[in-house]
């Protein structure tokens, strides 16, 4: 087992791989910007190091200060947790280099997912159904722009193969439109990536976003962790997810699971990791897939009793699967509301000091936070407070124990958007399930 | 804690001119103060609630009891690595206690992935005291040395 891993995060996940590493007997070393040294996690681990100030790009994406901090600790593993240098082949690269363990894939791995068009031709190699593109990068004759347009049938979005998680976008619905909107996509990708490649695909009018967890230890074993559904989204961020995702064509879903095993093992893949689809119409299309821990790892956990940062650390650590897939299963189901330090009507980050803070408690409720009472939330970061997450024997008493748990939320001093959750647990077209990605938007709109 | 021992506090406190006590013992703490407008004592029993573990001797960040009176100006460490007085081992310190220097002159190195990066002193002074022992981790924006 690794004797010691830095943790190179913030905030609730930082809290969440401590407690992990704690249960099996890892020592935590906690670096930190200089405006989180009151951080839960900062004050139980077994040390601390201050890396940078506040500022993100000085501090928690500072290759240099985390590895030099892995230094002098003497750590043997790193782990990134999400955001930050997570997905940051680089990173990964420079931690193997410096003879640390990074927690995750290979950086050749990371850097493949990481350029979503070769992602998608690894994925169509080993039989992951796609969305139809231009699957490659697009040309920059205008012609042959048009031409792909109308192979693949309008509406179409133009996408940055360097991009992701939402960024870097562009849909059209006209042949007028289209030159335009892959000049400016590119000029964006440039921009913001350092990568102006772009891609074309099908835009699906009202999919849902459902993905698949699976865990594999590098030695050839893979297994998957079943679906979760994340199409409750406002801007291309997750608002509340669940597990499973519901009423999915059996067979279908039966199809994608298998085959996100299999290009698992076909690439090696080491790890968690989650393989990203959109799904309408009763077919999956695979999108992205995220080589990292997922915010929403705990509706997984809930419903199939495994511990996914537990499971990362014993893969880090040389461990084969101990996981067979015939003994996981889905019990009942689970849903996570994304709790924001954020103005209700405006979603503007609402820092501040949380006078009061009381969780909410009870069979099946479970909170995933790192905030107390007197803690003060800082403004250079996002605004991610803590996951609320209910389990329940079924998708209506899941849901129910989520209403009583939101009423039983108490965070004072600063703006939430529990309210915004409360209304959302009540709405009658999510209590249904099966709502997509546009659903929130437009259900806000009105 | 025992009352009796409480009680002891508070009369040594009225009896005396102090106007606050706080005694910690483990992790047991208890503070007496005087205040004009309410009674003459008040005690509290102070939970750590959130109180990390006895920090081990390897852990670079400095405990709060080390830190020295801060009279002078701090030069702090920008960086995450490993102190060292000296450019290379063996050889003599870049300065000493009481030594004079002037704004850029190197006062130690920090290293940090086998890069050696010399740290500069950030103001002219006297150095009035050295903060780190050589070879000691340092992490960000720790006091390296006192310049007078």
């Amino acid at each position: 087992m690794l004797e010691k891993v830095v943790i190179a995060n913030r905030g609730e996940i930082a809290l969440r791989i401590l407690r992990a590493c704690r249960e099996l007997g890892i020592k935590t070393v906690a670096v930190h910007s200089k405006a989180d040294k009151d951080l839960m996690h900062v004050r139980l681990a077994d040390e601390a190091v201050c890396i940078g100030p506040a500022a993100s790009t000085q501090s928690y994406l500072n290759i240099p200060a985390i590895i030099a901090a892995c230094e002098v600790t003497d750590a043997t593993a790193i782990h990134p947790g999400y955001g930050f240098l997570a997905e940051n082949a680089d990173f990964a690269e420079q931690v193997e280099q410096s003879g640390f363990i990074f927690i995750g894939p290979k950086a050749e791995t990371i850097r493949i997912m990481g350029d979503k068009v070769a992602a998608i031709a690894a994925m169509k190699k080993s039989g992951v159904p796609t969305v139809p593109g231009s699957d490659g990068p697009l040309s920059d004759n205008s012609d042959e722009i048009l031409a792909m347009a109308r192979k693949i049938g309008l509406p179409v979005i133009i996408k940055a193969a360097a991009g992701g998680g939402g960024r870097g976008m562009r849909v059209v619905h006209s042949e007028a439109a289209l030159l335009n909107a892959v000049h400016v996509t590119k000029a964006e990708a440039g921009a913001a990536f350092g990568d102006s490649t772009v891609y074309m695909e099908k835009f699906l009018e009202n999919p849902r976003h459902v993905e698949i967890q699976i865990l594999a230890d590098g030695q050839g074993n893979a297994v998957h962790l079943y679906d979760r559904d994340c199409s409750l989204q406002r801007r291309h961020q997750k608002v509340i997810e669940e597990a499973p995702a519901p009423s999915l064509d059996e067979e279908a879903r039966r199809k994608v699971l298998i085959a996100c095993v299999d290009a698992s093992k076909a690439i090696n893949y080491r790890g968690a990791g989650t393989f990203e689809f959109l799904y309408e119409n009763g077919e999956f299309y695979f999108i992205e897939m995220n080589t990292r821990v997922q915010v929403e790892h705990p509706i997984t956990e809930m419903v199939t009793g495994v511990d996914i940062v537990k499971e990362q650390l014993m893969i880090a650590s040389g461990q084969p699967l101990r996981l067979r897939q015939e003994n996981i299963q889905v019990m009942g189901h689970a849903f996570e509301c994304r709790i924001n330090a954020e103005d209700p009507e405006t979603f503007m980050p609402s820092p501040g000091k949380i006078s009061m803070y009381h969780a909410p408690g009870g069979l099946g409720v479970r909170m995933d936070s790192h905030i107390y009472s007197g803690y003060s939330v800082p403004p250079f970061y996002d605004s991610l407070i803590g996951k609320l997450i209910t389990w329940g024997a079924d998708r209506e008493a899941a849901l129910t124990r989520m209403r009583g748990a939101l009423d039983e939320l108490l965070v004072e001093g600063i703006k939430t958007n529990t309210e915004l959750h409360k209304r959302l647990v009540r709405d009658s077209h999510f209590e249904q399930g099966g709502v997509n990605i546009h659903y929130l938007e437009k259900m806000l709109s009105i | 804690m025992d009352i009796r021992k409480v009680k002891k506090l508070i009369e040594l406190l009225e009896e005396s001119n102090i106007s606050e006590i706080e005694i910690v013992e483990g992790e047991e703490a208890v503070r007496i103060s005087r205040h004009s407008t309410t009674a003459p004592a008040t005690v509290y029993q102070q939970q750590p609630a959130y109180q990390q573990a006895p920090t081990p001797a390897a852990a670079p960040t400095p405990a709060a009891s080390e830190a020295p009176a801060a009279t002078g100006h701090q030069v702090k460490s920008p960086m995450v690595g490993t102190f060292y007085r000296s450019p290379a081992p063996g050889e003599s310190a870049f300065v000493e206690v009481g030594k004079t220097v002037k704004k850029g002159d190197t006062i130690c190195i920090i290293e940090a992935m086998k890069m050696m990066n010399q740290i500069e002193a950030d103001k002219d002074g006297v150095i009035e005291a050295i903060l780190v022992e050589d070879g000691e981790p340092v992490e960000f924006d720790q006091p390296l040395v006192l310049l007078a």
